[in-house]
């Protein structure tokens, strides 16, 4: 294999953070896509604190966390992140989250194809066993995409959130390594 | 119902602070016990010293003063005040009403006393009644059954296995997070008052 972080859609790099600031400061003005992401309200926070915010987070990258920005192939528009956190290297184990900031890119599989390329860093680059995810019940996109690409439903935590007045649940979802390598998805 | 009640007194225990003068030495010798400490995180298990707890006390105390997102309590017997082991709620998450709970008595010969169970009982009773939490999480290993046992005893219900998370001794375990909503709990408790 010579390229790795190259799906059909998109590739994985990682940015300078003063690049992703500026995004970041555009995305989280989006509450919306930011209630897909996180169970945190969105903060209004300006560029200059997302880069501080930004270059801290870096410095953890490789140890305990991985993080790489999400570029469209075709335009090499910066659309997203994806990352890996809670990496416990000796067991293998890891959380991916993933978010497309850009909404024009949504529903078109740009997502999907990113997770395929994360899968195949994690299992043949990392030696991870499994992986898993958290979703929120009211996601039903992301939970297609991630059944798509092999994960299955593990559990959920019950009323784990408070929206609009109502309680919505996390649902954990994960893939083993051996259900990776069953499915076949770009193993090459 | 009085208003005015010890919320940190049980039938076996108190719920107290640390102690930074006494503390460490009996922390650090529970550390050595690696089976505690992979029950507690999966991290690589390693002991700590009685230095290293010092910090780590020095940590805790500055994370609760300043994140507002922890409690940490010492469990200390009733007869003579000695320390059995810690219960925190952490990760607290205002917005939502959602904590996680993490209990260790540390000395193995302590357990299966009810010194855990009475010291549940008084922070499921701090959680729901006095921060007002709708629910509470507790994560705990596959291969650790008297903890699912204990927490399933006290009302906790399975909600999550995260299949074979763990791989230690050259065996994968499931981890399996657990649940409680603020109205089982009362109604296990009547609301906390049939003491």
């Amino acid at each position: 294999m010579n390229n790795m972080l190259h799906g059909e859609l998109v590739h994985l790099t990682v940015e300078d953070p003063e690049v992703m600031a500026k995004k970041f400061t555009l995305w989280n003005q989006d509450a919306g896509w930011v209630r897909f992401l996180d169970s945190e309200p969105s903060r209004l926070l300006s560029e200059k604190k997302w880069q501080e915010w930004l270059e801290k987070d870096l410095e953890k990258s490789g140890s305990d966390q991985i993080f790489f920005t999400i570029k469209d192939i075709e335009s090499e528009a910066l659309i997203g992140f994806i990352g890996l956190f809670d990496l416990y290297k000796t067991q293998g184990d890891a959380m991916v989250a993933i978010a497309l900031g850009e909404r024009d890119f949504w529903g078109k599989g740009y997502g999907t194809d990113a997770m395929r390329v994360m899968l195949r860093y994690g299992f043949n680059e990392l030696n991870l066993r499994r992986m898993g995810l958290i979703v929120f019940e009211y996601n039903p996109r992301a939970i297609r995409s991630y059944e798509k690409v092999g994960f299955s439903y593990e559990g959920r935590v019950r009323g784990a959130m408070q929206r609009d007045g109502k309680r919505w649940d996390y649902l954990f979802m994960g893939i083993l390594r051996d259900e990776w390598l069953a499915n076949g998805i770009m193993i090459d | 119902m009085s208003i005015d009640k010890q919320l940190f007194d049980g039938k076996l225990i108190d719920l107290r602070p640390i102690d930074h003068e006494k503390d460490p030495q009996v922390e650090s010798r529970w550390t050595h016990d690696l089976t505690l400490m992979r029950s507690l995180s999966h991290k690589i298990a390693m002991p700590q010293s009685v230095a290293q707890i010092k910090k780590k006390y020095e940590a805790i105390e500055k994370k609760v003063d300043e994140s507002k997102n922890l409690f940490h309590f010492t469990i200390r017997d009733k007869q003579d005040n000695r320390y059995l082991g810690f219960i925190r709620i952490e990760g607290i998450e205002w917005t939502h009403g959602m904590g996680n709970l993490k209990l260790a008595v540390g000395d193995e010969a302590e357990r299966n006393k009810g010194f855990g169970g009475d010291a549940l009982q008084l922070v499921l009773r701090f959680a729901f009644n006095e921060l007002n939490l709708y629910r509470l999480s507790a994560v705990v290993d596959e291969d650790n059954q008297p903890a699912l046992r204990f927490f399933k005893r006290h009302g906790f219900m399975e909600e999550v296995r995260c299949r074979k998370a763990l791989l230690r001794d050259g065996q994968t375990w499931d981890v399996v997070h657990l649940g409680i909503l603020r109205d089982e709990w009362l109604a296990l408790n009547a609301g906390g008052e049939n003491e």
